[in-house]
């Protein structure tokens, strides 16, 4: 059976045992999403948007999804050492995309303000959720309806005007399984109400000898005035398979960032889209990929400037090693209303062997005259002159490409607003840097 | 203050209004020349392929590569990745031939037909003053067939050739042979295929061993015969230290009816050689409503097989209802060089997708990318590249700029660079900027006295000097003008 009917009749089992559940409304937008996953197949380097990240693999294999798999458990222990430390926030675990309500702690929160899961809030409170699951991401391939097809759970975090999240919301995606290849598939939506202000770290790792694939759909509400800041870390087996699309939408003098920190999975495909939708908007998004090995990590990013007066600012670094494959595909559209734009985006890419490859393609539209856009994009290897630099003060010279190595990666990681996650990133990137170093000795 | 401000902005757009005029001109070049024509029923077959190879006097062996081309072809799809748009061609709609009647070669410019010679006149060539005057050889392309071509004894003496490709068919089949479809074959794409199964003529040039061309080789082509697609074929050879610069130019009258111009044009430098190859294309771009203009689906490709060798495309394209085209190269040799410098510019409903290719194949391997598009009225410019660098490639280098200009608030500009790089010892830039003509700079320079027309015409040839710098002078006099009448301004 191949990996698509395979999805199909798996969805019958999943019917089976959700009891009352399938009553929801929720449960009626995955029939309809699993009558698309029918009709649609899974892109493949045909498609221009897929052009350099082969999919392949992934078709080939049939992940049972996690409602049907075997459910691992953990101790508080076990997941405390993939958790964020020092970070006051309010936290949230997924296991294999399912909610784990023990291992999770969500503190006080502000009056009317609602982080949960998506499983039991559609129960508890399915009108809040109705209003905007499914309204802003369209599905566009088979990954996104399959993703539909088995929304089960995810992050909800819905905060009315005017309210202030203090404490970033940190949200651990665990994938483990002892002898199954599972599926997960985690349906995440923020919304932020007007003058309204909230972080997500989602924090994804793995722990497992088996390959799975992680697919996400994340849909983002930022209303007037609203700040919503997401930090993805990815930091993922070398045999993991990871797709999210992040799908945005903004009100007027909104602020979204996204920060996107890659440390790499066997196919790793990130879709970033923003739609602005009123003047004066901000878009900030930066990313930095580390990898190695035989990764392979996409991000495709994209801003659609609709109205005039707004901002977006893009800072994508690369730092390849080994046999590792980036892709980095930058879009922004200007329509013809959206004078006054100030659109920046820039890709640099550090590729540290012989064999690493980098295809990157900034794009842009531009369809109004008053406007300033620029992008740019550089591939280069470390600067031996600097590195001699370094090495003539006496610093050996593992130490010295690390240093520089740090030094690039350190205009994107420097922005990050919450001090002990930038302190424990930059300690990742100093630990993905010594295996490396490891690893070519 | 404020009283000041709203002066200068009536005047400004007083100027826009001046400016609007002439940007909304009629096209300056257009006429239609009557020649009594030979023109091949319309449609596509391969009795028409036989027909045509068959009036050109070919041997057998170039028929049998024109059919197979054409076979080929018949497989093939229509392209539709291209950011341009247009209703679909139908190619049986199109008469494959068209050659003005007469036929014998000729010895003097006193046996060309007279009217012919006319229309060459009112294009601004002359071909007996350009004979004495500027030093330039010229092989005049009328409709599909090479009527005159000149200087040829003076590059005979140098052991260069300068001919159509039909005489080098005959006279010269060994090279044809060698390199004829060895950049681009008749399986590279569509209109590929379809121009060498139908090619009907252009130009030869063979320069040998050693040879500095003495001379700036130059064709004028020149679309009549309505409803004709011109399907032309450049072959350009330099062996080991040869050196020649080519300059191709086209100006086509008024009509209707859209003309498909599917062209192939091939490079070869060998060792230390070097090619320049420049284009100014000002082709029937369409009415305001884009009604007519010219489809210029074009494949244009040179490939650095030789140590040190180098190719430069310089093209400035401002008319064409529609241009789709990349000229390429292929740095295959060592140290080889590459560079593309390109304006491009559309006004009212014209749609242009070009750009260029580099790919990066031997060690130490440079190019330079400079693309400068500039969009008016409701047109649509497209910026579309591809930098490659390959495993092999040691200390490939590459710079890439590309800016647009935007005139008005219905015009598009867009850029699609990829970059793909598999060798780390590579260095790729690329940067990109869109802006429009800035107030403030048409503010400083009518602070000065200037005009706001002449100011916009300031501030466009300063945003293009980089690449009319690379343009030979008569062409560089040339391109300055066809910019100015294409879009003095039109800053909305």
């Amino acid at each position: 059976m191949n990996s698509k009917d395979f999805y199909i009749d798996s969805f019958k089992k999943f019917e089976s045992k959700l009891n009352g559940e399938s009553k929801l409304f929720i449960h009626q937008l995955r029939k309809e999403a699993l009558k698309q996953f029918e009709t649609s197949n899974f892109p493949t380097q045909k498609n221009e948007e897929w052009k350099y990240t082969d999919v392949s693999p992934i078709v080939r294999q049939s992940f049972i999804p996690a409602v049907n798999a075997v459910q691992v458990s953990f101790s508080k222990e076990e997941v405390g050492k993939y958790l964020f430390k020092d970070v006051d926030c309010h936290l949230l675990v997924f296991i294999n995309g399912l909610f784990s309500e023990e291992l999770s702690l969500i503190n006080e929160l502000p009056k009317g303000v609602v982080v949960g899961n998506l499983r039991n809030l559609s129960k508890e409170n399915p009108g809040s959720i109705e209003k905007y699951f499914g309204k802003l991401s369209k599905i566009e391939n088979s990954f996104n309806s399959l993703n539909a097809a088995y929304s089960v759970d995810g992050l909800v975090a819905i905060v009315p005007d005017g309210k202030i999240v203090e404490k970033p919301i940190q949200v651990l995606y665990l994938n483990s399984s002892a002898n199954e290849e599972v599926l997960s598939s985690p349906r995440n939506l923020i919304v932020a109400g007007k003058n309204s202000q909230v972080s997500v770290i989602a924090n994804y790792r793995g722990v497992s000898d088996k390959s799975y694939l992680s697919n996400n759909v994340t849909e983002v509400f930022v209303d007037e005035y609203a700040v919503v800041s997401v930090y993805k870390i990815q930091n993922e087996l070398d045999e993991a398979y990871h797709i999210e699309k992040v799908q945005a939408k903004q009100g007027k003098n909104s602020v979204f960032n996204h920060y996107n920190i890659a440390f790499g999975g066997a196919i790793v495909r990130n879709d970033i889209n923003a739609v602005h939708n009123g003047e004066n908007i901000e878009t900030h998004y930066y990313g930095l990929y580390m990898i190695n090995g035989k990764q392979h990590v996409d991000n495709h990013t994209f801003v659609d400037h609709a109205k005039p007066n707004c901002m977006s600012n893009e800072l994508y670094k690369g730092i390849l090693d080994e046999n590792a494959r980036g892709v980095f595909n930058g879009k922004i559209i200007v329509r013809q209303d959206a004078q006054k734009t100030n659109a920046y985006q820039q890709n640099k890419t550090i590729l540290l062997s012989k064999s690493a490859t980098i295809d990157t393609k900034p794009q842009l539209e531009i369809f109004a005259d008053d406007v300033k856009c620029s992008h740019g994009a550089t591939v280069g290897h470390l600067d031996e002159v600097s590195e001699f630099y370094i090495r003539s003060r006496g610093v050996p010279q593992e130490l010295a490409k690390s240093m520089l190595i740090r030094a690039f990666a350190n205009d994107v990681i420097e922005t990050i607003k919450i001090e002990p996650l930038k302190e424990q990133i930059n300690h990742m990137i100093f630990e993905h840097l010594h295996k490396i170093e490891v690893n070519n000795e | 203050m404020n009283e000041i401000k709203e002066n200068q902005a009536e005047e400004l757009s007083d100027d826009m209004k001046v400016i609007d005029e002439v940007t909304s001109s009629e096209y300056k070049w257009g006429f239609v020349t009557e020649i009594e024509s030979e023109t091949a029923a319309k449609g596509l077959n391969e009795d028409v392929v036989r027909m045509i190879s068959g009036k050109k006097g070919e041997p057998q062996w170039m028929t049998e590569w024109r059919l197979k081309a054409f076979r080929y072809w018949q497989k093939m799809e229509e392209p539709k990745w291209h950011n341009v748009h247009y209703p679909q061609i139908d190619f049986q709609d199109i008469s494959y031939y068209s050659a003005p009647k007469q036929k014998p070669q000729l010895n003097s410019l006193e046996e060309v037909d007279p009217e012919l010679l006319r229309t060459f006149e009112k294009l601004g060539i002359p071909l007996e003053e350009q004979k004495i005057l500027s030093g330039v050889a010229v092989d005049a392309v009328f409709d599909s067939v090479s009527v005159a071509t000149t200087f040829r004894e003076t590059l005979k003496e140098k052991g260069v050739i300068f001919c159509s490709v039909s005489e080098a068919v005959k006279d010269h089949p060994e090279l044809i042979k060698k390199y004829l479809g060895s950049v681009v074959p008749y399986t590279d794409n569509y209109y590929a295929a379809l121009n060498s199964a139908v090619f009907s003529d252009g130009s030869f040039v063979f320069i040998p061993k050693g040879v500095r061309c003495p001379m700036e080789l130059s064709t004028y082509f020149r679309i009549n015969s309505q409803e004709t697609g011109q399907f032309e074929r450049t072959l350009i050879i330099a062996e080991d230290n040869a050196y020649v610069s080519y300059l191709e130019g086209c100006t086509a009258p008024i009509r209707d009816t859209n003309q498909l111009h599917a062209a192939v044009v091939e490079l070869v430098v060998l060792d230390n050689a070097e090619i320049k190859y420049s284009t100014v294309q000002n082709w029937y771009p369409g009415d305001k409503e884009g009604k007519g203009g010219i489809y210029n689906f074009v494949t244009k490709r040179g490939a650095c097989k030789g140590k040190n060798s180098k190719i430069s495309w310089t093209q400035v394209e401002t008319g064409s209802a529609i241009t789709w085209k990349y000229p390429s190269c292929i740095l295959q040799g060592e140290n080889s060089v590459g560079e593309f410098y390109s304006v491009a510019v559309t006004n009212n409903m014209q749609q242009a997708d070009t750009g260029t290719k580099m790919i990066h194949i031997g060690k130490n391997t440079r190019s330079t990318i400079v693309s400068k598009g500039i969009s008016a009225g409701k047109s649509n410019n497209s910026y579309r590249g591809l930098v490659k660098i390959g495993k092999n490639a040691e200390g490939a280098r590459n710079y890439t700029q590309c800016d647009s200009m935007l005139m008005s608030d219905k015009c598009g500009a867009h850029t699609f660079p990829y970059i793909e790089v598999e060798n780390n010892t590579a260095k790729v830039e690329h940067e990109a900027t869109t802006s429009k003509v800035g107030e403030d700079q048409i503010f400083y320079l009518n602070q000065r006295g200037i005009s706001s027309e002449d100011a916009v015409n300031m501030i466009v040839n300063g945003f293009c000097k980089e690449v009319f710098n690379n343009l030979p002078m008569e062409f560089a006099v040339e391109a300055q003008k066809l910019l100015a009448i294409s879009l003095e301004g039109s800053v909305g």
